[in-house]
């Protein structure tokens, strides 16, 4: 129980139990790290207590679990028959993955072009470590543990969507979005969880992501028409 | 009904569903026909058919049964993208529900509201959807018309004429000339003679390294101008030159039977020559009296609707709408605005106010993608564009390449829209 003791003296003072960070000091910085998670990993996947399946599976306990083994997620072919061939998560293949998923498990339905730096890898397998070394630290009900990419209030997160306004504005998505959910050069946006995508399209549309055509069409949504379709593509079930 | 033969497919999916929604006019089914199916018709017929479930009869008039693409044509002439893979089929759009048709459309009279075939039946309609793509303006370009397509071929309608393109660059002589004579404004995928260009630089510079390509070009500037040039001097320094209107690009005259272009009086021999021709609205838009003096059909902002005609559309190329450029993400981007329009008037359907984009890629070279587009609104004089955004030159290497598997992305995107 000695950990415990340390960490409610760390409460409040950082989202990082502290005394994990040092443990996973060999790796990286997992300070560093963690700004590195929510500028490429946060949009898609949640860590830290309380974290859920998003777009992606939560990263908890990621060490040295299987690929593509939480039995509550929806992983793509590719990667579930590497899980069986016994793909694990460890140091070298976490930093591979990051690195360029396509690379390591070509068919990966993760849309994510890949970190070339060597260093930001490091630091932020150093923070993914954190949550999978000693996850019973986790400071409970920290409410910075989840990290959503941008501020939004909960008015905007709180509109029902008009799936009808939803399937019509839609036209617009899938001139490259494919309906059925396919992700082969762009990525699948059908049953994303509502509140990713609401908070995707709003990042776009302050330019926090920095796509153009995204940023382009998230432009002229306003906030009703994004819940619309953030409702009509979540209730499009992958086929 | 001399129909009944052509209408087997789609039909068994219907008989049940018909009953389900009325018919606002007072009929058994409204009947929308579509003439063409490209992007533009090809996606209003499955929409229209798909959203309404059967309430509404959709025919799909289009006469050959494999459409090829003319986007990423350009990618099969540099050996990027397969021919076969520029094909699709119209089996998906039947199934949805549209009786697909493969005849030519020859006339249309507006008055009683038919569309005549060559086979000499006629359909009737409610509405009438007329996306016909491009055709050429006869004398455009001195000394070529369309029955000389295989000694100097347009390839500028996809298909064989792009296979003819290939193979005489292919079989060009070590060292030869590649002559490209560029249309004029208005014309079909504005970037689309530098992205080939581009293509066959890139064919060249790898099977024929000190041959040369010449363009000839009556216009200006033209679309990603910038990014082209950068890109050209980059990867094919030497290979290419253009000839602009400020030195005689726009007074020129080719000779098909002995390959000779004329371009401000001096005689150039060429030995593969691409003529794109200027161009206007397909044949059967004129035949409707829907074009104007410009050779283009004049259409509302709001919904694509003819201006002489409210129970015609006029979708994608054949189209005067204002700023929208003739590309098919356009094309399938009026469609979807129309098929809600048309939906909703035969069928009570929610009418929602048009939504138009554009996004066009280009290839410069091996994972060098460059894209331009815009977002575009209706005002009462013309779809205007909004907001725009493009490439810039001096991209590193890693957004070039994206922007390339972001286009092949697309492409796999919008022909599953339209066929898949």
């Amino acid at each position: 129980m000695k950990p415990r003791l340390v960490l409610t003296f760390c409460l409040g003072l950082a989202l990082i139990p502290m005394e994990a960070l040092s443990q996973a000091s060999p790796i990286g910085d997992a300070t560093t790290g963690a700004e590195v998670y929510r500028r490429e990993c946060a949009s898609c996947h949640q860590i830290g207590e309380g974290a859920v399946h998003r777009i992606g599976p939560h990263l908890n306990r990621i060490f040295d679990r299987g690929a593509g083994s939480h039995s509550d997620f929806r992983y793509s072919d590719a990667l579930l028959r590497q899980g069986r061939d016994g793909l694990k998560w460890d140091l070298r293949r976490l930093d591979a993955y990051i690195e360029n998923p396509r690379a390591l498990v070509s068919g990966t339905r993760m849309s994510y072009r890949g970190l070339k730096d060597a260093q930001r890898r490091a630091d932020l397998i150093a923070y993914l470590r954190v949550y999978s070394d000693q996850p019973q630290n986790i400071p409970e009900a920290s409410p910075t543990a989840v990290i959503r990419e941008v501020d939004l209030p909960e008015s905007v997160l709180a509109i029902e969507g008009d799936v009808e306004y939803g399937e019509f504005l839609s036209s617009e998505c899938t001139t490259c979005h494919q309906r059925t959910g396919s992700d082969a050069g762009i990525p699948g946006i059908v049953g994303w969880p509502e509140e990713d995508f609401v908070v995707a399209m709003h990042a776009y549309k302050q330019k926090l992501r920095p796509h153009a055509v995204m940023q382009s069409v998230a432009a002229r949504l306003d906030d009703e028409e994004i819940a619309a379709l953030a409702a009509y593509f979540h209730a499009l079930a992958r086929e | 009904m001399k129909l009944n033969r052509r209408r087997f497919l789609g039909t068994a999916t219907l008989a049940t569903a018909a009953l389900s929604a009325p018919a606002v006019l007072g009929q058994t089914r409204p009947r929308v026909v579509v003439i063409g199916g490209g992007s533009g018709g090809g996606t209003v017929a499955r929409y229209i058919a798909k959203d309404s479930n059967g309430a509404v009869d959709v025919t799909l008039i289009e006469p050959t049964r494999r459409y090829y693409t003319c986007y990423f044509s350009n990618l099969y002439l540099g050996g990027f993208w397969d021919y076969d893979a520029l094909g699709h089929g119209y089996g998906t759009i039947a199934r949805t529900g549209v009786n697909v048709i493969h005849d030519w459309a020859v006339g249309v009279d507006r008055d009683v509201k038919t569309v005549a075939l060559a086979s000499g039946d006629s359909v009737s309609y409610d509405r009438l959807v007329v996306a016909p793509g491009i055709d050429f303006v006869e004398g455009s370009v001195p000394g070529w018309n369309v029955s000389q397509q295989s000694l100097m071929p347009h390839a500028y309608k996809s298909g064989t004429q792009v296979q003819l393109l290939k193979h005489q660059i292919e079989t060009m002589r070590e060292g030869g000339l590649f002559v490209m004579v560029a249309p004029p404004n208005p014309y079909r995928c504005p970037p689309g003679p530098g992205e080939r260009v581009s293509m066959v630089a890139h064919m060249l510079t790898q099977s024929n390294p000190t041959a040369k390509i010449l363009i000839v070009d009556p216009k200006e500037n033209y679309s990603k101008q910038a990014l082209f040039e950068e890109g050209w001097e980059r990867h094919y320094p030497g290979m290419v030159t253009r000839i602009g209107p400020d030195m005689g690009g726009d007074d020129f005259e080719v000779r098909p039977e002995s390959m000779e272009v004329v371009i401000d009086g001096e005689v150039e021999q060429a030995d593969v020559c691409n003529v794109i021709p200027a161009q206007k609205a397909g044949r059967i838009a004129e035949l409707a009296g829907l074009t104007n003096d410009s050779g283009w059909a004049p259409v509302m902002p709001a919904d694509m609707r003819s201006r002489v005609d409210e129970n015609v559309f006029v979708l994608g190329d054949a189209s005067a709408q204002g700023d929208m450029p003739k590309s098919g993400f356009s094309a399938n981007s009026q469609a979807k605005v129309v098929a809600n329009v048309i939906r909703g008037e035969l069928t009570g359907s929610r009418i929602f106010p048009a939504r138009y984009s554009n996004t066009c890629w280009s290839l410069i070279a091996t994972d060098d993608g460059v894209k331009v587009g815009a977002n575009y609104e209706p005002t009462d004089e013309k779809i205007a564009s909004v907001s725009s955004f493009i490439s810039q030159t001096g991209e590193d290497a890693d957004l070039r390449r994206q922007t390339y598997e972001e286009s092949i992305g697309w492409y796999n995107g919008i022909v599953a829209d339209i066929f898949g």
